[in-house]
């Protein structure tokens, strides 16, 4: 049952990870109505952007986050503007082409000055005590290292470390966050507009490319996020980094029902967890086929995803 | 002779003379090793590609799966030619049964699988066909299969343990792959490529194609005239799976070694830029942007080393933006209009009764 609950948490973990990557896929799908494939490649930026600021010896972690985050929104930014814009009223598959020709662009830069060597990222929470030990038949204690702990000669049946209690509470806040901004302010109902209907929205006196940029900055600050949380659970760091949680990412933007900012939130918790608890009980070499046979089933039970619209096709 | 049989004879004869040209020069010797060598991959390349090409440009979906029905081709045609290879007696009855095998297990998949994905249409298709790609690697990589005295042995995810040592023969080995024996050659690989081009033409060119394009043109409207759309859909999905399962047959027959983790959504990827670039719905397009950016790279930038791929993916962007971005477009019109240009263009210009003349029958 414990080794239950510790699968459950690593998986929630993940999957809020994945969630705001999702995030970022599909408030962009929404609006801009296109798969970016770069999107996964963001977050290796991230990852390296803060790779190379900790490893400087004055920077705090909080300082390596803010630059994460700032590089990558000016990069998701920039590529919006340089790339994806001028392709606004082009057939769609040139914009995909487009996207997976930015991917190949990130991830051969990274690796012409990054070298393919994996670089060990330092955690942001080393150092830091777990955040929960539980011992067979004890009350659970928290934030204690095992070496303070009472019971220090036996084996704990369940350990969720900082960084799993830092990945869910910071997701949770975020989420909680985006859904205000979304919701309560004039920018956030700009890009509910936008992605309803972006004729109309202009119209309207909205400011379309303003928002599309926007939407672009806050999904690619999301990838920071989610990198430098993801690359301290999984601390290697390569040029491909990005690629293989950008795929899975993008499949729970699809299960929650691409477009929907709640169903990429839930897509993303749930294909975590399955894949946690897949890896754990059936077999960690075919978790990924797992994941997207789930997907395929859903798919074929709710075409447009979890959350998902169902769009009437008209004459 | 109507105009699209015409186009198809010059692109059938066209890649005829290229392919039997370069499979004559390599077996003459002219070409040094390194350009043979490029040969074979480079034709399965373009059978990939112009199969690819009826799933994206003919029937109008995006499918970003196509090296799954690759893998399945291979593994399939590759266990096939290692369990016969010492009871079927002609090295070339075998190859030609295990291809042919291949191309039609991913045919069997093609149906399998386009059955409940063809029901979903655009983003959504084509991120399943991803997933569907993604899970055939998965499980050829898990794969074993063992022949001993007492017969053949299958193990998921782990090798077969009740095997008789002495005479066991380990044929897939999971993650490290397979050796099935080397038969693929440059005239193999032309052959078959004019058979699947010749096969695509027809298809193309036929009723059925047809019915495909006006469902990609507009499904409703193909709906209401009678066409039997699941039925084409479906038709075009595995004649597409099974040319790619054929081209994974050769593929496999060509490596000293080959594992499961080649056939990666990378791979798809690499061909639906070939598909893209050289135009949708042409299978002469298809063609030369697989030579052009399969072979140039290769023999011009080898020196370039990893500066390669990022130039690739320069490329790659800045010809989506000179094709499609208002702002080159208008460039495009002003370089067309401006003087130089002009008067070469006057020198090729043909007279117009020139042209009548040629074009009447």
């Amino acid at each position: 049952m414990l080794s239950f609950i510790s699968y459950l948490t690593s998986g929630l973990s993940l999957g809020s990870i994945y969630a705001l990557i999702a995030l970022g896929y599909t408030m962009v799908y929404g609006i801009a109505k296109m798969l970016n494939f770069a999107h996964g490649d963001i977050i290796m930026v991230g990852g390296y952007a803060a790779f190379i600021a900790m490893s400087t010896s004055w920077c705090p972690v909080w300082l390596a986050l803010i630059i994460s985050v700032t590089v990558c929104t000016v990069l998701g930014v920039v590529i919006e503007k340089v790339a994806y814009r001028p392709l606004r009223s082009a057939p769609p598959l040139a914009v995909l082409i487009t996207a997976i020709g930015v991917s190949y662009l990130l991830q051969n830069i990274a690796l012409l000055t990054q070298t393919a060597t994996p670089k060990t990222f330092k955690s942001v929470a080393a150092g830091a005590p777990p955040f929960m030990i539980v011992y067979e038949g004890e009350p659970p204690l928290f934030f204690t290292r095992l070496s303070d702990s009472p019971y220090k000669n036996l084996t704990p049946a369940l350990t969720v470390s900082m960084e799993t209690f830092l990945s869910i509470t910071v997701s949770i806040v975020i989420m909680v966050g985006l859904t205000l901004f979304i919701n309560k302010t004039k920018a956030g109902k700009a890009m509910l507009a936008c992605a309803e209907d972006r004729g109309a929205a202009q119209l309207m006196g909205i400011n379309v490319n303003g928002t599309i940029s926007l939407t672009f900055a806050i999904g690619s600050a999301l990838a920071a996020v989610a990198a430098v949380l993801m690359c301290s659970a999984y601390p290697q760091l390569t040029p491909y980094t990005g690629s293989m949680p950008g795929i899975r990412a993008f499949v729970a933007a699809v299960f929650g029902g691409i477009g929907s900012i709640p169903g990429a939130m839930i897509g993303g918790i749930l294909l975590g967890i399955i894949e946690l608890l897949s890896k754990a009980y059936i077999s960690s070499q075919i978790s990924d086929a797992i994941l997207f046979l789930v997907l395929i089933v859903v798919l074929i039970i709710r075409p447009t995803g979890i959350m998902g619209k169902k769009i009437n096709e008209k004459v | 002779m109507r105009k699209q049989t015409k186009n198809n004879l010059i692109t059938f004869s066209g890649t005829a003379v290229l392919c039997f040209l370069m499979a004559g020069l390599s077996t003459a010797g002219v070409l040094d090793n390194k350009t043979t060598g490029l040969l074979v991959p480079m034709g399965i390349y373009i059978i990939l590609a112009i199969s690819l090409n009826l799933t994206v440009g003919i029937l109008g979906e995006l499918s970003l799966g196509h090296a799954g029905f690759m893998c399945i081709g291979a593994y399939v045609s590759g266990a096939f030619s290692l369990i016969f290879q010492n009871t079927i007696s002609p090295v070339w009855l075998r190859f030609a049964l295990a291809v042919i095998f291949g191309g039609i297990m991913a045919a069997v998949f093609g149906v399998l699988i386009g059955i409940p994905v063809l029901r979903l249409r655009g983003d959504y298709l084509a991120i399943v066909t991803l997933g569907f790609g993604e899970i055939m690697k998965s499980i050829a990589n898990n794969v074993y299969l063992t022949m001993d005295k007492n017969g053949l042995h299958f193990g998921f995810t782990v090798p077969p343990t009740n095997v008789d040592e002495a005479t066991k023969q380990e044929l897939l080995k999971g993650p490290i792959g397979m050796a099935a024996p080397q038969d693929t050659n440059v005239w193999i690989v032309a052959v078959v490529l004019l058979i699947c081009l010749a096969v695509l033409m027809l298809f193309i060119d036929s009723r059925s194609g047809r019915a495909c394009m006006a469902v990609r043109d507009n499904y409703i409207a193909a709906q209401s005239v009678g066409i039997n759309v699941t039925k084409y859909r479906l038709m075009a999905f595995t004649l597409s799976a099974a040319i790619a399962g054929v081209a994974g047959g050769l593929y496999s027959h060509s490596l000293s070694l080959l594992a499961a983790k080649k056939f990666d959504y990378n791979l798809s990827i690499l061909i639906l830029v070939f598909v893209v670039l050289g135009g949708l719905g042409s299978l002469r397009g298809s063609i030369i942007a697989t030579i052009i950016l399969y072979a140039l790279p290769e023999l011009f930038l080898r020196g370039a080393g990893n500066l390669r791929m990022l130039l690739y993916a320069i490329v790659l962007v800045f010809m989506m933006l000179w094709t499609n971005a208002p702002f080159f477009i208008a460039l495009r019109e002003k370089i067309a209009a401006s003087k130089p240009v002009m008067k070469l263009k006057s020198v090729f210009r043909r007279d117009k009764s020139d042209k009548s003349a040629g074009g009447a029958a």
